[in-house]
């Protein structure tokens, strides 16, 4: 447990992917098992226990220290976790720190009456470090900005030579503790027995398509399809069991289970499908906007279900049967795929049409053409004789979207990046102008952020005007006066509740700084509204 | 029983410019410029430039010098520990408050009272400052930096170790500790080598003057070398010494890949390390934590306890459970 703290405690302190990395690699190293399994599934999200209310722990605080200084501390940490692991007052105990695994060996077995006293127990014998990670995973949740994918970056690296979708193949196919899957890394045994399971197959990714790949892409050696505005998911079904996997190899089946019915039960083939997901009504796909009410949802309600159904367009089939057709070419595997969909006609799922063009004018008529299209992004190409990949491989598949949009914001507030950035103001929330109708006055709301797209030099002329116009500092983040105008591109803007300013960008960058450019002569709010397809 | 007027809140008032003597005509670590101040430790909040005469311990003295110029006080009187000195009728003695080289507590013996006026101090032991010593007396003026149970200072070897072991893990960044000029930086260095740690440490322009004037009074601080004229990619793996500002500021550019570590007992609650920036927060204080100062007021046996800057709540009810009376004592500019 006291190693597993520390872990805890530097990844929330660090930003970086590089530095979380070598932490979580550090730790697997030099922790046994079955400790670091757990720590894994911790990690993971995949570990299943009994956890406890904030309200048991408040009672068990008060009941132990004087209740107008648990008052006072509480009020000051603003944590409740973090507060009573500071200030626990221990009885002394002959108890060792509990180890991971035996929390969660002795939590299983423990009825819910006896959990407090237990719980107690383990506090008198832990630092305020150990204390605050069982409190954190007691009440779920450890939001130490680790993703599963990330934590499987990890396990690859302290083996030798297997990569992250090598660990994420057979992720599915193993259980916490994970002895046999760190037997494997560390070559004490072989690869886990995953037939049978319905488990992830890592996904092959497409490169933007630049200028000079333009020349190659001629009808005899690349398909075309639109890029449809979901999210790439895989569909997977072994004897009669599926399985819906996001891009990152997370299990979302809970939350779709329109889309985790047995494929049709009369030829129940077993498959791996390829395609993404989308909400689609009386066969009009839906924005991608609608499709987010139904993503990162743990479970669904039935009006959910019937308000936005779900749908799969598929562009790719990985296996049928026993027949893993990964090394085939794509053309191969698309002619499977077109049989296997007339054969099985699977609920709620549709091939990605096709195109066909002549030559290269015909493509870019076709990409012009869907130019203000609400849900297609642009063309995917795919090389005729590419086999299934696994990750993102420099010329087999390209995704050409249509040209980027831009508006003209002015930037509001900074904050410090980390690393290298870490003295450097370069994360910027950028707003849109507004007037107000009675004095006609002119202000800015808040309309997106963006880290990139500038170079060195600019973020350093950036990071001076910051420093030279800050009107107010909350923490690491400065208020600007009014007066540093920013190109911004953006991917596509959508309307959303959740903001002020009732839009939400994605994947906003900074395209040019505009120096000259007055910030009232900015892009007004109306202006930026009238950008949602 | 000492008559009404002999106590010491008719001889000890809260002014603007800070705690004032009334019979003695003295401050108490003024804010303002005085005519007569005495000092009990270097920090800039409690020692200023421009009053007439300052007493304080000889290293204060020479703190103050080296901070603000020679002739930053009209005259200093320099008062070892354990002596005593008379100021017209009030007895004064300066004895080690364990908080910074040269830092005292204040011992005021007036009309059969004696007050001790603790300024800011630490029980935990530290190679770079005479440690604390309890002086029995009627009213404890006591700090409260750190005045809420969730303060618990760990000993700092723990998390100097901490540092060492981050320093393996990522070898190829700078670690660069935020640490106060005086005081802190001194003792994150001492501790370090008391660890075994014997690399050169680099320094901020900002610590090098007053690490110099620590080993001249005899705090041997290993091999020092300034950030300044030192090639970036030699800092690899390194460890550097700056004071907090700096790690939010251009400077900080000049390091190799920097992992901010920040030194000091706000590090204990997560939030506030978050904010600071700091990836590796290591809780090294240079305050009493909360059983430390409810330990110290016990044992100074004073039945009157006065609680001046920080977190005064928490340790007056301490106080009032106790049998004892507490009273915050509001004096201005002395927030964290």
């Amino acid at each position: 447990m006291k190693a597993f703290a520390t872990l805890l405690d530097r990844l929330v302190l660090t930003p970086q992917r590089k530095g979380k990395l070598a932490l979580l690699k550090a730790y697997f190293a030099s922790t046994p098992d079955p400790d670091r399994g757990i720590a894994l599934a911790a990690l993971a999200s995949a570990l299943e226990l009994k956890t406890a209310r904030p309200s048991l722990i408040r009672t068990l605080i008060e009941e132990r220290a004087d209740p107008r200084l648990f008052a006072l501390s509480y009020d000051y940490v603003g944590d409740l976790a973090e507060t009573v692991s500071l200030m626990w007052p221990a009885e002394p105990t002959n108890h060792d720190t509990p180890r991971l695994s035996e929390i969660v060996e002795t939590l299983g077995q423990t009825a819910r009456k006896d959990v407090p006293p237990l719980i107690a127990r383990w506090l008198d014998a832990s630092t305020p470090a150990a204390r605050w990670a069982l409190l954190k995973l007691l009440t779920g949740g450890l939001r130490v900005g680790v993703s599963a994918r990330l934590a499987k970056t990890a396990l690859a690296s302290l083996s030798d030579g297997l990569s992250t979708e090598d660990i994420e193949e057979v992720w599915h196919g193993v259980d916490p503790p994970y002895t046999a899957l760190f037997d494997w890394i560390e070559g004490r045994a072989g690869k886990p027995d995953i037939s049978g399971i319905p488990t992830f197959r890592p996904l092959m990714l497409a490169h933007p398509l630049e200028e000079p790949d333009h020349a190659q892409i001629t009808a005899a050696d690349f398909a075309a399809e639109y890029k449809w505005d979901g999210i790439r998911v895989q569909l997977v079904q072994v004897k009669g069991e599926v399985r819906l996997y996001s891009r990152t190899g997370d299990d979302i089946s809970r939350a779709f289970p329109d889309l985790t019915q047995p494929l049709n039960p009369s030829v129940s083939p077993d498959a791996v499908l390829d395609g993404e997901l989308l909400v689609v009504r009386q066969g009009q796909v839906a924005s991608f906007n609608e499709l987010q009410q139904r993503l990162n949802r743990k479970t669904v309600t039935k009006a959910m279900l019937a308000d936005y159904p779900a749908h799969i367009r598929l562009y790719d089939l990985l296996v049928e049967g026993e027949d893993d057709l990964r090394a085939l070419p794509y053309d191969h595997r698309r002619a499977r795929l077109e049989a296997f969909v007339a054969a099985v006609q699977p609920d709620r799922m549709d091939l990605s049409d096709q195109l066909s063009f002549e030559g290269w004018d015909s493509l870019e008529a076709q990409r012009a053409a869907v130019a203000d299209h609400p849900v297609i992004e642009g063309l995917m190409l795919k090389r005729r004789a590419s086999p299934y990949l696994i990750g993102r491989p420099k010329g087999h598949w390209y995704k050409w979207k249509r040209e980027a949009q831009v508006v003209d914001a002015v930037l509001m507030y900074a904050q410090r990046g980390h690393g290298k950035r870490s003295s450097l103001y370069s994360d910027y929330t950028f707003g849109a102008v507004t007037t107000d109708p009675d004095s006609g006055a002119l202000s800015l709301v808040p309309i997106g952020k963006a880290y990139s797209g500038f170079t060195d030099e600019e973020l350093k002329r950036i990071d001076k005007f910051v420093r030279d116009n800050t009107i107010d500092r909350f923490g690491p983040v400065r208020s600007v006066k009014a007066g540093l105008v920013f190109e911004v591109a953006f991917d596509s803007i959508h309307a959303s509740k959740r903001h002020k300013s009732g839009v939400a960008m994605r994947f906003p960058r900074i395209h040019r700084l505009r120096w000259d450019k007055p910030w009232q002569e900015a892009d007004t709010l109306e202006n930026v509204l009238k950008l949602i397809r | 029983m000492h008559a009404r007027e002999n106590h010491p809140d008719q001889w000890l008032q809260v002014r603007p410019a800070g705690l004032y003597c009334v019979p003695g005509d003295f401050y108490i670590d003024p804010h303002a410029s005085v005519d007569r101040a005495v000092i009990t430790h270097g920090h800039a909040d409690h020692a200023r430039s421009g009053h007439g005469q300052v007493l304080t311990s000889p290293e204060t003295a020479a703190i103050m010098q080296v901070r603000y110029g020679k002739n930053c006080a009209g005259s200093f009187q320099r008062l070892e520990p354990g002596q005593w000195a008379d100021h017209f009728g009030v007895r004064l003695q300066l004895i080690p408050a364990g908080h910074v080289l040269g830092s005292c507590q204040i011992v005021l013996e007036y009309g059969g009272m004696r007050v001790v006026a603790s300024g800011d101090y630490k029980r935990a032991q530290d190679p770079t400052a005479a440690g604390f010593e309890v002086v029995p007396c009627d009213v404890f003026i006591t700090e409260a930096t750190f005045g809420l149970p969730v303060f618990v200072h760990e000993p700092a070897a723990d998390e100097i170790a901490k540092l060492l072991t981050s320093r393996e893990t990522f070898a190829d960044r700078a670690h660069v500790v935020g640490a106060y000029s005086l005081g802190k930086a001194q003792r994150v260095i001492k501790e370090l080598r008391q660890a075994g740690h014997d690399a050169p440490i680099y320094l901020h322009g900002a610590h090098q003057k007053l690490c110099r004037l620590y080993a001249d009074l005899g705090v041997d601080l290993g091999r020092l070398e300034p950030v300044m004229g030192t090639d970036k990619a030699s800092m690899k793996g390194q460890i550097v010494l700056a004071p907090p500002s700096a790690l939010r500021d251009t400077w900080a550019n000049r390091l190799p890949d920097p992992l901010v570590c920040t030194a000091s007992g706000w590090m204990r609650i997560r939030q506030r390390a978050k904010q600071s920036g700091a990836e590796l927060p290591l809780v090294i204080s240079d305050h009493a934590d909360w059983p430390d100062l409810q330990r110290t007021i016990l044992e100074t046996g004073a039945a009157e306890v006065w609680v001046t800057h920080g977190r005064e709540d928490a340790l007056v009810h301490f106080c009032e459970t106790q049998g004892l009376r507490g009273r915050a004592l509001a004096l201005i500019g002395r927030e964290d």
